[in-house]
């Protein structure tokens, strides 16, 4: 029986998502929604630079307005839940294809080559994707942990919900966090630097108009993002938001 | 020029293999690589000891047979070129150059520098065809081509289906020749009936002897006929399509 | 007994003969063709047309190849072009002139009715190519392009690049391995064909050894195929690939299928000269570089200035010289012999001073480097691959190859051997190009044979085996047959001599060369006809090679092609010895005017000289068949 028959059995997207090329098109489009969020978490965030409007921290305003946004079409912290449903579950998908497709490789060169291997394209990023991966999904864990579920010893011990702007500050004036963080950022801007170009190739979306735009693209967005994030530890520890 | 080379040596598929290291003197810069293996082979003859196997026949870069893994390089160093059209003088005298089968577990090592490729056959198999009785053609200029599909089509059929592209491919996947083969017919009008059959059957006969794409591009720079990864980009599209496509309406779109 | 050489050439005028053949052999009805087995030896542009095209018929197929997949046979190779009869340019092309160029091209030495067929199916190739996706060249209307190749006067060349051969080959592999997915053909690589085996005067099947386990195993069928290419590689130093091989028709030929003009070879002016004697095999450079290249060398064999230095006083553009008509554009056989007296008489360029110039100078001012690079850019690259000189800069070196041998197994109008149920299509026939063998030709008579003429003509002689089951392969015409090809396999292995078959092999390429390559003449012949065999004798006596028999092991399959080019070789000389008259690639030097051109005996030799094996390569005997011409007129080919 052919291996397309085989596949026949399942519904499509069943059938789509067994293929590695399925695979590869639901990385990217998870991929994108993550980007999404990073870009917009990372705006949002910026608001710790802003000065308190009479009294509150902005973000502390931002964070609340989160939780009541819609309503009251919708209940507080419905949407908040969707989008972290949503973010969720394009998470766990993005990593079980990344692990499946690991595996796939392993199984498609069982004797590796014996000689040294001498790359002319492939390149650090994306020969460590599944490194900056996890790193980062070690990052996502422990950042959770640490600014939104208060849990010690990751969250500082001054660490009050809802207080964001002073969770923030507490915990970025510890060295190491703020070091691990910086560290973090720097193993997505690998990831994205390979992932924002390759994605491109995935969807299949290939116009020669576009084509060497994105690597433009992905070195670019990848480095704002780095940036973006990383000078907001780093405020914190050399004192410019306290 | 004076030459140290190591050349993998196996017996058989199941024995272990190894390196074996062989100082080669009095090769010339005129050689094809292949020539200085020959070179090689003559002389381990003259010492009563086996010759190294390896796949070769055209000799011009065309029948896809030859192909080995050089200093970590499918078909050596130069872009753009075959095993057989790399010539010594593009390696300094006194180097030292490891020469390895492909490796990857759709092409089972045979003997030495031999694998066996038939996966790739069996790829084309499924649908790298169209299909057209003998005798039912109609008349070849009922069928207008674009010349820049012509010509893009013809970019893709360049393929020499020799396996270079899985064998530099950090994943060993087979993307680069499947793209290559499946894009050569759903360019062209004449492909267009079997477009969606075409890259579900292919795709999914690769994906049982390959490894996945991850877009490294290695395989571009290493294809004797620099294939572009732009083929890879248009047979994922179009897997996509094919799974989402209503096949009553097909015809109807591109 | 000495064959009956029937041609069974159809009653009728030239352009029905096809026609009313057709009609008149018997058919297969479909639900009987499943009762039938076809063995098909080869996988080239011929063997997969003909395996995929009776696939689709619904006969039961099995294709064998020493290859790993049939995309690599040799056809793969071939750069020019195909040429049909389309007539899309419009210049006065027609089925007719096709017929009438490739009769004089072939220097009146082919059967009129098979080129006329070639010349009529040549346009369904073009369709049929066409539509299985062959990228071919086209204009930016979309329609096909063609070209004038070879010094034709018209434009009838299809062409895909320089890489013909590739894509009309890779059409027939995917119709090939299309029904080798429906289960219609079963496919065998690396399985190499080692004997016919015959029963009661006719072909029933083939023993063949695995080049990956040694095993050795036996088919049987009610029709063998071989369609297992030519021979120019007995030369060694050729344009085909390092396998090309004669084995599979020379086993058939001793088990009694007559070889045709065994000397008529073609030798290709437009080669990259040897650089060194490890040289493994010669590169072609395409035939249409003589549209724009002019061919000179130094008019002072002590000249040694490089080729930029000699100021055109001392250049000798002898083709232009001597043939002003048609200059560069002279047929292959007369621009190959010119530049080997040019070189034999010491002119010869180059660090081995083995070649002649073939100079862009004057083309790259006159049209400037860009059209220049439009036309031929693949293949200046190709050139400075191999020498890493800038042909742009200096003047290209070429020098004659061996390339194309248009002898062959004897075949009558159906394509059938000497042997009943053995069929010979495409290169491995003595095929329908005479002595002497057009540009753009081959392709055209691969997929002739194997798309359009055997699946017709199979039919007769299956159609009378009806209900009759293939031979079974424990039959003692099988064993005898199996112990020999073992006998063979084990006689090399324990030779244990001192040399390598490739040395041999370098040893006899040189004898035959020299006294059977571009001019030949008796006592060459005679001495070639005395050192062949003692070679040999040698080869057999003290060839080394080693390894085993139960796995992949080349040198052991190179040792039994080579020892077949031993008896091979003899044949050609013996067969150039008897043919007192010059003609196409056959040039006798007893046999020339005064100006050095060729003279044809169309009074003895206008036949076909088919020869028998008769146990010892040293005294075959001839057989003829003479070739009658009623529609074109013999005429001397002048090219001044
Ligand atoms: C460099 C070059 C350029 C050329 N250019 C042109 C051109 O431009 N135009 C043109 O018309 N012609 C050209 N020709 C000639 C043309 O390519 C060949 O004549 C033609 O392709 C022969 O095809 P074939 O199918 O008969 O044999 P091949 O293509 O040689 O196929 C032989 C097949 O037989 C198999 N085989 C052989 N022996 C055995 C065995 N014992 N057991 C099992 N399998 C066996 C091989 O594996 C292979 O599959 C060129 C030739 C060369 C060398
Ligand atoms: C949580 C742990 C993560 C792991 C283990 C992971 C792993 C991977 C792997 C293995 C790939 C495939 C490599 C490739 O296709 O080139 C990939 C691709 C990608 N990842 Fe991640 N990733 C993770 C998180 C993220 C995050 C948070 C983002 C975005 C902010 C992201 C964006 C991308 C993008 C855009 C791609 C490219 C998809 C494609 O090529 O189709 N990843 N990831
Ligand atoms: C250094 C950069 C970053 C800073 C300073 C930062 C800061 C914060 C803060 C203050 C919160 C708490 C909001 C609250 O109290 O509800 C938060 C929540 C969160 N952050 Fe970050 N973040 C950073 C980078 C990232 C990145 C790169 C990701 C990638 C996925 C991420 C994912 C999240 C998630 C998922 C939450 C929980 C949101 C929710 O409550 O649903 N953060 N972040
Ligand atoms: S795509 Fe390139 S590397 Fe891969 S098989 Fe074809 S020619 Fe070889
Ligand atoms: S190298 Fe491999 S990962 Fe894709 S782009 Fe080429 S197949
Ligand atoms: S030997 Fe044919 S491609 Fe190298």
């Amino acid at each position: 029986m052919t291996a397309t028959a085989e596949r026949k059995k399942a519904p499509w997207p069943v059938q789509f998502y067994r293929s590695a090329v399925g695979k590869k098109w639901v990385m990217a489009v998870t991929g994108i929604l993550l980007i999404g969020f990073v870009v917009a978490h990372m705006i949002g965030n910026w608001k710790i630079f802003l000065p308190d409007v009479d009294g509150v921290p902005d973000i502390d305003i931002y964070a609340h307005a989160l939780r009541e946004l819609f309503v009251p079409f919708i209940p507080e912290h419905v949407t908040l839940w969707i989008m972290r449903t949503g973010l969720i579950v394009a998470f766990l998908f993005h990593i079980h294809a990344a692990y499946a497709l690991t595996l796939m490789n392993r199984q498609a060169r069982t004797e590796d080559y014996r000689g040294p291997r001498t790359y002319v394209a492939a390149n650090y990023a994306s020969r460590t994707m599944r490194w900056s991966g996890v790193i980062f999904l070690l990052f996502v864990l422990f950042h959770l942990a640490d600014l939104t579920w208060g849990a010690q010893p990751m969250a500082p011990d001054a660490w009050v919900r809802g207080e964001v702007y002073a969770n923030f500050v507490a915990t970025f004036n510890r060295p190491a966090v703020t070091a691990f963080y910086v560290t973090a950022m720097v193993a997505l801007g690998f990831h994205l630097y390979h992932g924002i170009w390759s994605m491109f190739q995935s969807l299949g979306i290939n116009h020669p108009k576009i084509n060497n735009w994105r690597r433009y693209l992905a070195t670019g967005l990848s480095a704002l993002i780095v940036v973006g994030n990383a000078i907001m530890p780093l405020a914190v520890l050399f004192g410019f938001v306290e | 020029m004076n030459i140290t080379l190591q050349v993998w040596r196996q017996k058989a598929p199941t024995s272990p293999g190894k390196f074996v290291t062989y100082q080669m003197g009095g090769v010339s810069e005129e050689m094809s690589f292949l020539e200085m293996l020959d070179l090689l082979n003559e002389r381990l003859i003259g010492d009563s000891e086996e010759p190294v196997e390896f796949d070769h026949d055209c000799r011009e870069g065309i029948c896809g047979s030859c192909g080995v893994m050089i200093d970590g390089q499918a078909h050596g160093p130069e872009l753009g070129t075959a095993t057989c059209q790399l010539h010594m003088r593009k390696f300094n005298d006194g180097a030292t150059i490891t020469v390895e089968p492909w490796r990857a577990t759709g092409f089972p090592l045979i003997k030495d520098l031999v694998v066996d490729r038939s996966s790739f056959d069996r790829i084309v198999e499924h649908g790298g065809f169209i299909s057209v009785d003998t005798g039912s053609a109609p008349d070849a200029n009922l069928t207008p081509v674009p010349k820049e599909v012509a010509d893009t089509a013809f970019d893709a059929a360049a393929c020499i289906g020799c396996g270079a592209c899985v064998a530099a491919c950090p994943n060993g996947a087979a993307n680069l020749f499947t793209a290559a083969k499946i894009n050569h017919l759903s360019l062209l009008p004449q492909g267009q009936a079997e477009r969606w059959t075409r890259v579900e059957g292919m795709v999914d006969t690769m994906e049982q002897y390959f490894g996945s794409c991850t877009n490294h591009g290695e395989c571009e720079k290493a294809c004797p006929k620099l294939i572009s990864i732009d083929f890879i980009a248009m047979m994922n599209a179009d897997y996509v399509k094919a799974k989402l496509k209503n096949r009553r309406l097909a015809g109807r779109h591109g | 007994m000495t064959f009956q050489l029937d041609a069974k050439v159809p009653a009728g005028s030239i352009e029905e003969k096809w026609e009313n053949h057709k009609f008149s052999v018997k058919l297969v009805n479909p639900s009987n063709k499943r009762k039938f087995k076809i063995i098909i030896v080869g996988t080239g542009l011929a063997g997969a047309s003909a395996a995929s095209t009776l696939g689709e018929l619904g006969y039961e197929v099995e294709a064998f190849t020493f290859h790993d997949s049939p995309r690599r046979a040799h056809s793969i190779a071939a750069q020019g072009g195909i040429n049909a009869a389309k007539n899309y340019r419009n210049d006065g092309d027609s089925v007719y002139r096709l017929f009438y160029d490739t009769v004089k091209g072939g220097d009146y030495r082919s059967r009129e009715a098979n080129v006329y067929r070639l010349a009529d199916v040549s346009l369904n190739i073009i369709d049929q190519a066409a539509a299985q996706g062959v990228p071919f060249a086209r204009e930016y209307g979309g329609l096909l392009d063609n070209r004038s190749f070879g010094g034709a006067q018209v434009s009838r060349t299809f062409y895909a690049r320089g890489q013909t051969g590739q894509q009309l080959l890779l059409g027939a592999y995917q119709a090939l391995m299309r029904q080798v997915e429906k289960r219609n053909v079963k496919l065998h690589t690396r399985s190499e064909m080692l004997d016919v085996v015959v029963k009661d005067g006719r072909a029933v099947g083939i023993v063949v050894r695995n080049l990956v386990t040694g095993a050795i195993t036996r088919h049987s069928a009610h029709a063998v195929v071989l369609a297992t290419g030519g021979y120019a590689n007995a030369y060694y130093l050729s344009t085909n690939a390092m396998a090309s091989n004669v084995t599979a028709a020379w086993r058939a030929h001793r088990k009694g299928a007559g070889f045709a003009n065994p000397c008529f070879t073609q030798i290709h002016p437009t080669c990259i000269p040897a650089s060194d004697e490890f040289q493994s095999k010669l590169t072609l450079m395409s035939e249409s570089l003589r549209n724009d290249g002019r061919i000179w060398v130094p008019k002072r064999a002590d000249d040694k200035r490089p080729a930029n230095q000699i100021p055109e006083e001392d250049r000798d553009y002898y083709l232009e010289r001597i043939y002003p008509a048609f200059g560069n554009l002279v047929p292959r056989d007369v621009a190959s012999r010119v530049a080997k007296r040019m070189v034999d008489s010491g002119k010869g360029v180059g660090p081995l001073q083995n070649g002649v110039y073939l100079d862009f100078n004057q083309a790259i001012e006159r049209e400037g480097q860009d059209t220049i690079e439009e036309r031929y850019s693949n293949l200046f690259e190709m050139y400075e691959r191999i020498t890493d000189e800038n042909p742009y800069e200096i003047p290209m070196r070429i020098y004659p190859a061996p390339h194309y041998t248009m002898g062959g197994l004897w075949v009558d109008y159906n394509l059938m051997t000497t042997i009943p149920g053995l069929y010979s299509i495409g290169e491995a026939n003595f095929s329908d190009h005479g002595a002497n063998r057009l540009g753009a030709s081959a392709l055209m008579q691969g997929l002739a044979d194997g798309y359009f003429v055997l699946p017709y003509t199979i039919g007769d002689y299956l159609s009378g085996y009806l209900n009759t089951p293939p031979v079974p392969t424990d039959d003692p015409a099988f064993d005898e047959a199996a112990a020999t090809v073992a006998d063979n396999v084990r006689r090399f292995l324990d030779t244990n001599g001192s040399r390598s078959v490739d040395w041999f092999h370098k040893e006899l390429g040189k004898i035959i060369f020299d006294y059977c390559g571009m001019a030949r003449n008796e006592s060459g012949l005679q001495k070639a006809l005395s050192d062949i065999p003692a070679l040999h004798e040698e080869y057999r006596n003290d060839v080394r090679v080693l390894g085993g028999e139960d796995t992949l092991n080349q040198s052991l399959e190179k040792a039994q092609r080579v020892d077949d080019f031993f008896e091979l070789s003899q044949a050609m000389c013996r067969d150039a010895l008897n043919r007192e008259e010059s003609c196409g690639g056959h040039f006798r030097e007893e046999h020339q005017s005064e100006e050095g051109e060729a003279i044809r005996d169309d009074e003895n030799f206008s036949n076909v000289s088919v020869w028998e094996w008769t146990g010892d390569p040293a005294s075959p005997q001839l057989n003829v068949e003479p070739l009658e011409f009623e529609n074109v007129a013999l005429t001397t080919r002048s090219y001044k």
